[in-house]
Order: structure tokens, then C-alpha cells, then sequence
């Protein structure tokens, strides 16, 4: 069966004696039992749910897994797999990575006395030096955000099985239409769901799905015993959100391709970051991994002022954090998105200061290039006004 | 000019309101929404993301926070969240924590299975002797978390003198206040410094939510549990929020009448010739019922009891009745009854159980809000159902 129909032909409600085709919200706590001995097969909706449970099979098979999680944030995912480790290990980490992962990695798991390094995935032979006897996981984001490199996640994949590692990638910038990790050997992906699989912004989410059965069997008692997983209202909509993941997504998609070449015909962008520009040293690589570019681009212009009244001057593109959702936005990583990685993780990184990034919606891209024109042509000529 | 102070019943519903919506309705909005637009680069107007707050909980954690008489609390996506938080928050490895034995089976594996890994170590001990706590005290001990009380024996522990003991070592202390709320029981007034919820239960009151919280007065520690809530993502859903601000304004009506209805039950359960022992701090029989009157404002609703019949008995009565349902959680407008060592405690090392009290005849009763006569009712034929009071009978007629 093919993707567009994948999306939507899953059982709704399985058991359900109305047969509804959208799946019912069991806002409940809890569940009746019929014996005092013997439970059901939903007890408490920490511990299960069944709304929850349509969207988490739903999940593994979008992913071409055989279980899924979802979890009340992108946070709480990645929170969950680092939970895998233990004191004493150690975490190899790409080096362009979410500020937020940046930081659980260096500001809590350090607390606990499990050790993250970062290095440059894209070079894999001194990635694989860096790589310790402790290192029990290699987590990557393909392609990452914000700089949109591509990694190898086959090649890293296998380098991080022959010493030992398990590799999880977070594939928020792809979703599974675009890109399925677990197919190219990672062992667990993760998303952000809040992103392109909610593609409305009306949730905070996140998701694995993992292939190995003893690997699901504890990424289940943690989600369980941390009480990290995502409520069934949420479970919902983000159900629903993803019945239109092709269609948005293929929309968005198209008018990214054509604003990056708008952007890198541009005389004031100095350099634009989309693996789906021929130009882009990835574009080969992303080809040959994923089924397409997505919709998260970025670019800068030689000058963080310029950059910030981009953004400010856009109207279409509004200023938030997160990406993914059919309303376009905007946002100066360095000053948002990434502003809580540590100085010393900072530091290692290339993150230009004039760097912004987009992810493109659904509006019309005639709309979207004349609203990046203005905002350009008015940035540019305000920041010279004040140079004169 | 004097200061009127509000009660807890107008608190319950005018705590949430100090944040108004555009259209001036009577309800907080649900801000169903994931992320903000920014005025400006690094301007926006409070909220940014909702992973790190949003104004639908935000309302939720002002109103709790009113209750508990502190500023805003934290709202978690489950009480076991919360907790999870809050050790690590406050504990990295090497440290250490106490406490009570007597607790919510989660927790107890959430230090065996999880902190244990990443050498945080803990201490369970009896916190109903205080002294207990206090020999348990190392130079390592950054944390004491007790609950009173405890989960499902309803042992005691005496906030106050334990929070001496932590005030003197530097130490804080956390109570899980879940099965009174601050409504019946104010942890922060008895000198602890943290006050943990499962808003799961009386506070939403419904069954509807699955939620936790924890108030302080401490501005550091609550920065803190904000800082580790966002960077692990286990911030409480909107919607969730919203109906549990709904859920809590009634909270005050609410626990009064389920206390009512406890305390008839536990009464008629005491008398009644097939029940063993009765677990109630209201009744004349509960070795601490002195304690409850001093730090409680009622004995609660919450109720255990063990039938003379034995195990097996216990779950034919347990699968006889018919108004209670047999499900996990508490503290919902439905009578909820469990089965503690096979549930919520079934993680727990069988001697361990044993040893705390928590027998595999142990019977916890949530009393709701349906008539407490039809609830007896209930019991009673529940009873008689699963022979409970004709095995006495029998044994006597063999005897003869």
C-alpha cells in the first residue's frame, strides 16, 4: 500500500462495538476491572490508554517498526531513551543538535554522572574515533537542525553496532513520510511530534518506535513508570493531524524548493542551507536516504542585525519556535531555538549568529516569496539607513 | 483596614481566575496551542512554547498554588512525573533520599528501577517514629519524601516533628499530600518545603485527567523544577490543565461529602462480624488517631480492611460487587475498590509487602459520592456472596 493510504486505512477503534471511523477520546483515568485477579488489557492511562494505543501502533507502522510510544513532549522521548544508559555511560552526539537535547544532554544527564560528547557526524572517520568503550548511544538528527546537514545514518549506523552502540536518530525534520531510520539500521527514531506529524501547532508531543522487542519492553516500562506519556485528547488530535501528513507536506515541501531558490538567487543571502539544492554538499546523500527535502530551511545574510529585522519586518512568517506546522515562521536559532545550548557546546559548533531559519506552510508561495521580498528589501535598507 | 482572608471553598473557585481572557468569560480559554507568536526576535508575551508553559496551565498551577498557599505551583503530566522531577531536580548521583516505607508502589520503583541506575540511592524507612527518619540521615541525604497518609495502610507520619529533623540537617522536605489535598491537610503549614499532588485523583476529582503537582515557597527550587520540567518534557497537557481546573473548584463540596460517607462506611465495616481489622484515622481503633486530629482536618476518605475469611474469600467479595468498581486510582465521584498487593503495590518484594502491613487480604476502599447506604448495600452482598461470613459457621459445625 502506498504512504497516502497508509495514513489513513488503520482500524479506528479496534473492538469497538459502534464502529466509529475516528477514533473515541477515553478521557478517563482509569478502567474497570471485571476480576479482582486478573486485569483487562487497560488498567490505569498512565499505564495504557486506548486512544493512545491506536495512535502508538499507528506511529510503528508510519515508521516500518513494530512498536511505537508517544509521549507528551519531543523532551520527554529523548528523555526516555537516554534513561536506556546508566552511570558510567557515555552518549556520542552529532554536533548540530535541538538547543533542548543540547541541554538535557549537559545540564542533567552530567548530574547523573552519564557523559555526552559531541563531534561532527558528517566526518565519519573522525566521528568514529570519538567513539569511547563507555559509548552505549549514538544520537543523531538527519538532517539537523538548524544547519540541515546530512548525515549518513547508514554508514553511522553500522559504525555505532560495531562497538557496541545503539543508534537513535530524531527524525522531526522528515517525518516518516519522508524519511524511515529504522530501514537505513537505526535502532530507535524519535520524533518531535509536535512538529510535521501534528502539523497544526494545537499539540505538544513526541514519539519512538524502536524494532527490537526487549529494546520496546523498557522504553514501555519507562514511559509507564516516569509517567511521560502522551494524554488521550492530545492522542487525538494528533491522530488526526496526521491523516494529512502527504498532502501538507508535499505542499510544503514544493514551496520550500522554490524559496530556496529564491533565497540563493537573493543578493543579500549570502548562504542558503537545503539539501534539496544541487548546490547543497548533502543533496546526493539526502537523495539517496530520504524521499525528500522537507520544509526547514535556513540561511543567513553576513549580518545578525539584517537577520533580526528579517524576521521582525516578515509578516507571514511569524516569529516562534518549533517548525513543521502548515503556518510558515521564522525564527533566529541562535537567539531562540538554540539559546540554551551551554557556551562550551556553542563553542564547538558552527552556529552563525545570523543565521535564520524557516519552515514553509501551506500559504501560496507567490505570498510567501513577496513576504520574504519585503522583509528583505526593508531589512537590508533600514540597516544601511543606520550605517549612513 | 483588615485584610479579609478567603476560604478554601472561594479560593477553590477564584483561584484560577487572576489571569482573564479577551472575551471576559467566566471560564479560563484551553489554549490548545503548541507555540506563541513572538512580538519581536527574543520578545514575546510570557509564553513562547508549551512545553515550557502555557497560559491554560499556568491558570491550573495559580489556582493550586492559591490553595496551597504558595506561589504558583508545578503541573506535571502525572503525579509519577512530578515525582520523577523532583528527584532530579534536587539529586545527582552520589546523593541519597528518605523515604517513608509506606508508599505509593510507584515510587518505590521509580528509586529501584530508574534512580538506582544512575546512582542515586534511597533510604525506606517507618517515618511513622520519626527517630527512624533521623537515623537514616546521612551527609549525603538531600531530601526527605514522605507520604501521610501512606498508601494504602494510611499509616501516619507526623509532618511536623519530621520537618524539625530536616530543618536542623539542612534537608528538605517533600509530603505527597494526594490523599487529603490541602484542603483537609497543609503540609507547607507544618514546616515542609515541598507539597506534592496526584492531581489524578481529588483534585480533578472526575476520573477524567491524569495529572501531578508540587507547590513551594522556595522561588530557587520552584525555578528548578521548572527548568528540569522543560528540559525533560514532562509538562501537563492543556487540555488536561483545563479540565482539571474545572474538576477542582469543586473540591472543598466534594471532599466533605466523601469524608461524610468514609466515615459511615468505616463505622459500619468495624462492626460488621466478617471484617478483621479496619484501617480508618477517624475511628476510635487507629493506633494515630490522636496525630490525625492534630494535623488533619479529617480522617479523609480513604478507607483499608481485611476480611477474617482469608485470600481467597477476599476475591470473591472483591469480584461480587457490583456498585464499586473494581479499578486503580482514587479519589473520584465513583467508589473505587482495589486490591493493593496485586495492583498498585504488586512491584513490591511479596515479604517487603508483608512486612509493611500490606497483606494479600487488604482491601482499599475509595469512597465516591454515591449514597453511602447503597455503597454498604453493596458491600454487604458482596460479603454474603463470597461467604464471607458463613465460613465461621462452617468451621464451628466441623468442630461439633
Amino acid at each position: 500500500m502506498k504512504f497516502a493510504s497508509r495514513l489513513v486505512s488503520f482500524d479506528p477503534a479496534p473492538g469497538d462495538r459502534f464502529r466509529p471511523i475516528s477514533t473515541p477520546i477515553y478521557q478517563t483515568a482509569t478502567f474497570e476491572q471485571e476480576h479482582a485477579d486478573a486485569f483487562g488489557e487497560y488498567d490505569y492511562s498512565r499505564s495504557g490508554n486506548p486512544t493512545r494505543s491506536v495512535l502508538e501502533k499507528h506511529l510503528a507502522l508510519l515508521e516500518n517498526g513494530t512498536r511505537g510510544f508517544a509521549f507528551a513532549s519531543g523532551m520527554a522521548a529523548i528523555s526516555t531513551v537516554t534513561k536506556l544508559l546508566r552511570n558510567g555511560d557515555d552518549i556520542l552526539a552529532d554536533s548540530d543538535l535541538y538547543g533542548g537535547t543540547c541541554r538535557l544532554f549537559s545540564k542533567v544527564l552530567d548530574r547523573t554522572g552519564i557523559t555526552a560528547r559531541y563531534a561532527d557526524a558528517c566526518d565519519l572517520d573522525r566521528f568514529e574515533q570519538q567513539i569511547a568503550p563507555k559509548t552505549r548511544l549514538v544520537y543523531i538528527e538527519s538532517p539537523t537542525n538548524p544547519l540541515l546537514r546530512v548525515v549518513d545514518i547508514r554508514r553511522i549506523a553500522a559504525l555505532a553496532h560495531s562497538h557496541g552502540a545503539i543508534l537513535c536518530v530524531d527524525n522531526s525534520t522528515m517525518s516518516p513520510y519522508l524519511q524511515n531510520p529504522l530501514d537505513l539500521g537505526a535502532d530507535i527514531v524519535l520524533h518531535s511530534a509536535t512538529k510535521f506529524l501534528c502539523g497544526h501547532h494545537d499539540v505538544t508531543a513526541g514519539a519512538i518506535v524502536v524494532n527490537d522487542p526487549s529494546l520496546a519492553d523498557k522504553i514501555y516500562f519507562m514511559q509507564n513508570a516516569e509517567g511521560n506519556a502522551l494524554g488521550p485528547f492530545d492522542s487525538f488530535l494528533l491522530l488526526r493531524g496526521i491523516k494529512t501528513l502527504k498532502l501538507r507536506l508535499d505542499c510544503q515541501q514544493r514551496n520550500a524548493e522554490t524559496i530556496a531558490k529564491f533565497l540563493l538567487s537573493h543578493k543579500e543571502v549570502m548562504r542558503v542551507f537545503y539539501p534539496g539544492l544541487a548546490e547543497n554538499p548533502g543533496y546526493e546523500l539526502q537523495r539517496s536516504q530520504a524521499r525528500g527535502s522537507g520544509a526547514v530551511l535556513s540561511f543567513t545574510t553576513g549580518s545578525a542585525e539584517v537577520s533580526k529585522a528579517i524576521a521582525e519586518h516578515a509578516k507571514l512568517f511569524r516569529i516562534t519556535v518549533s517548525f513543521g506546522s502548515i503556518n510558515s515562521s521564522i525564527s533566529l536559532p541562535g537567539h531562540m531555538s538554540h539559546a540554551s545550548v551551554p557556551p562550551e557546546v556553542l563553542a564547538q559548533r558552527d552556529l552563525p549568529q545570523d543565521l535564520v531559519r524557516i519552515s514553509v506552510g501551506i500559504e501560496d508561495e507567490e505570498d510567501l516569496i513577496a513576504d520574504l521580498e519585503q522583509a528583505l528589501h526593508l531589512a537590508t535598507r533600514r540597516t544601511c539607513l543606520a550605517v549612513e | 483596614m483588615t485584610i479579609h482572608v478567603l476560604k478554601d471553598s472561594t479560593i477553590a473557585i477564584h483561584g484560577g481566575r487572576s489571569l482573564d481572557s479577551h472575551a471576559s468569560s467566566i471560564l479560563f480559554p484551553l489554549y490548545q496551542t503548541s507555540t506563541f507568536v513572538h512580538d519581536a526576535v527574543g520578545v514575546d508575551k510570557g509564553f513562547s512554547y508549551s512545553r515550557v508553559t502555557n497560559p491554560t496551565v499556568d491558570a491550573l498551577e495559580k489556582a493550586l498554588g492559591a490553595l496551597e498557599g504558595t506561589p504558583p505551583a508545578v503541573c506535571f503530566r502525572t503525579g509519577m512525573a512530578a515525582v520523577t522531577t523532583l528527584f532530579l531536580a534536587v539529586l545527582k548521583s552520589g546523593d541519597h533520599a528518605i523515604i517513608s516505607d509506606v508508599v505509593y508502589g510507584g515510587t518505590m520503583r521509580l528509586f529501584r528501577e530508574i534512580l538506582d541506575n544512575l546512582g542515586i540511592a534511597a533510604s525506606f524507612v517507618d517515618s511513622s517514629d520519626p527517630g527512624n527518619v533521623e537515623a537514616a540521615v546521612t551527609p549525603r541525604t538531600r531530601i526527605v519524601f514522605i507520604e501521610t497518609p501512606g498508601n494504602p495502610t494510611l499509616k501516619l507520619t507526623d509532618i511536623e516533628a519530621v520537618a524539625q529533623i530536616t530543618r536542623r540537617h539542612s534537608i528538605l522536605l517533600a509530603v505527597d499530600n494526594t490523599f487529603l489535598t490541602p484542603i483537609l491537610q497543609k503540609p507547607l503549614g507544618l514546616g515542609a518545603d515541598i507539597s506534592v499532588l496526584s492531581t489524578t485523583k481529588y483534585i480533578d476529582g472526575h476520573n477524567a485527567t491524569v495529572g501531578g503537582s508540587i507547590a513551594t515557597r522556595d522561588e530557587q527550587l520552584r525555578e528548578r523544577l521548572c527548568l528540569i520540567r522543560k528540559t525533560i518534557g514532562t509538562t501537563q497537557a492543556p487540555f488536561e490543565a483545563w479540565l482539571t481546573l474545572q474538576g477542582m473548584k469543586t473540591l472543598p463540596v466534594r471532599l466533605r461529602l466523601h469524608c461524610e460517607g468514609a466515615s459511615l462506611i468505616a463505622c459500619w465495616l468495624e462492626n460488621h462480624p466478617a471484617v478483621a481489622k479496619v484501617y480508618y484515622p477517624g475511628l476510635d481503633s487507629f493506633p494515630q488517631k490522636a496525630l490525625a486530629g492534630m494535623q488533619q482536618r479529617s480522617p479523609g476518605a480513604m478507607i483499608a480492611f481485611e476480611l477474617k475469611a482469608g485470600v481467597d474469600a477476599t476475591f470473591r467479595a472483591l469480584n461480587s460487587v457490583q456498585l464499586c468498581s473494581r479499578a486503580e486510582s482514587l479519589g473520584g465521584l465513583e467508589t473505587l475498590i482495589a486490591h493493593p498487593s496485586s495492583t498498585t503495590h504488586a512491584d513490591l518484594d511479596p515479604e517487603l509487602r508483608r512486612s509493611l502491613g500490606i497483606s494479600d487480604g487488604l482491601i482499599r476502599l475509595s469512597v465516591g459520592l454515591e449514597a453511602p447506604q447503597d455503597i454498604i448495600a453493596d458491600l454487604e452482598q458482596a460479603f454474603a456472596a463470597a461467604n464471607c461470613g458463613a465460613i465461621q459457621e462452617e468451621v464451628s459445625n466441623e468442630i461439633r
